[in-house]
Order: structure tokens, then sequence, then C-alpha cells
């Protein structure tokens, strides 16, 4: 047997399954998340320091290209967390065929989705 | 190129574990979480006041640290797929480490120095 075999990925032709594409944007989410905890922390650490510190987070999200930015935070956590959950429920053995796992990984795509869209207006 | 990357035996189950335990602190965090923000006005005296108690700064701090340990398995995980080139492995999970040790660092500071 050869010891390396040749390998074909080309991305633009590779058609991923929705359980795979659910499964793709939780790893990049999950990195996301991982890039901005430097900024998260520092906007926890100002907003509880001083009445000034709160304000002045509060004037940053103000602005409505951070609120854009923020949703997408929030959007890229709750997909992260509702995938979550589907993966404890696949531990569980729950949802693992394949029309359950479909339909599971549509929902958390239109959960998370619908959720952002209310804290979205919330935050508007 | 498929070719096998030589690791440590027995940390499968184990780090398989601890992102399943963290996952479930972040999830009641987060759901308490958005109780508050639910039921609670949000001002800088009642966003303050969340974290002047003992067990809430503990919940929080719980939270960070399940955050950090939760991060450094899925940076891990996603190195070891994508990155091959061992030495360039090597340092950005040295990296991730160092920054995640501080940030537990500075999430201690932060939540300890709430008046």
């Amino acid at each position: 047997m050869p010891r390396s075999r040749p390998v074909y990925l080309n991305l633009l032709k590779i058609r991923l399954p929705l359980p795979g594409v659910v499964s793709i944007m939780h790893r990049a989410s999950g990195a996301l998340l991982f890039l901005l905890l430097p900024l998260l922390l520092y906007a926890l650490q100002l907003s509880l320091a001083s009445e000034q510190g709160y304000a002045e987070v509060q004037a940053w999200f103000r602005q409505p290209l951070a609120k854009l930015f923020l949703i997408g935070v929030i959007w890229g956590y709750l997909h992260h967390f509702c995938m979550g959950l589907r993966y404890l429920a696949l531990d569980f053995d729950i949802g693992v065929d394949l029309p359950q796992a479909r339909f599971s990984a549509r929902l958390v795509l239109a959960v998370s989705m619908a959720a952002t869209v209310l804290i979205g207006v919330w935050l508007w | 190129m498929v070719k096998r990357i030589v690791s440590g035996a027995h940390y499968g189950l184990k780090d398989w574990l601890i992102q399943r335990v963290s996952a479930v602190v972040m999830a009641l965090y987060t759901v308490f979480l958005t109780g508050f923000f639910l039921t609670q006005p949000l001002t800088f005296a009642s966003w303050q006041g969340l974290f002047h108690s003992l067990p809430l700064r503990l919940f929080s701090l719980l939270f960070l640290f399940s955050v950090f340990i939760h991060a450094w398995v899925g940076m891990r995980d996603i190195f070891m797929d994508y990155v091959h080139p061992t030495v360039i492995r090597l340092a950005l999970h040295v990296a991730v480490i160092l920054a995640l040790l501080a940030y537990a660092a500075w999430a201690v500071q932060i939540l300890w120095s709430v008046q």
C-alpha cells in the first residue's frame, strides 16, 4: 500500500448535507468566540468597574455597526449553544437516525436565527 | 496527504467529558443570565448588583473557567485537524494555553474588584 494517498479537496465543489453545514458553523462560531474573548472580557470589566465605564460600553453599542457586530456575536453564541444541546442529545442516542438528525439540524438553524432576530429587535 | 498525528494516549475520554461538563455549566449560566435580562431592568446598579454576592461571583467564575477550558479543547481539535506542521501546531497550542491562563487570572480580577 502506498504510504501517502492523494486527497481531492475542492472546497467549492463539496456539497455538505445540512447536518454537515451546521457542524462546520459550530466550529466556525466557536473559533470566532474564542478570538473575541479578550474584547468580551474587556467589555465586562469596563461595564462592572464604574458608572462611567458602564455608560461607555452602552455608548459603543448605540452605534449601528457595533449593534450589528453584537447581533452577529449573539447569533454565533446561540448557534453554538443550540448545536451543543443537539450534540448532548446525540450523546444520549436521541436523534441519531438520519431523518431526525436532519430535522434537528434544521431546528438548530431555525431556533438560533429566530432567537437572534428577537434579541436584535429588542436591542435596536 | 493523510498522515497520523502522534499524540499521547488516554486524553480522549477525559477531554470528551470536560467538553460536555463545561458545556452544561455554561448552558445553566446562560439560562440564569437570560432570566435576569428578562425579569430585571438593565441598569448599572442592577448589573453590578448581580455580581455582589459570593455565590454569584463563584457561579460567574465557574462559567468563565468553563468557557476557557471548553475553548482549549475546541481550539486544540481545530488545530489538530487543520494545522499539520508539528512546530506550528505546538506553537499555536502553547499560545492558546497561555492566553487562556491569562484570561483566567483576568476573570478573577474582574469579578473580585466589583465594589
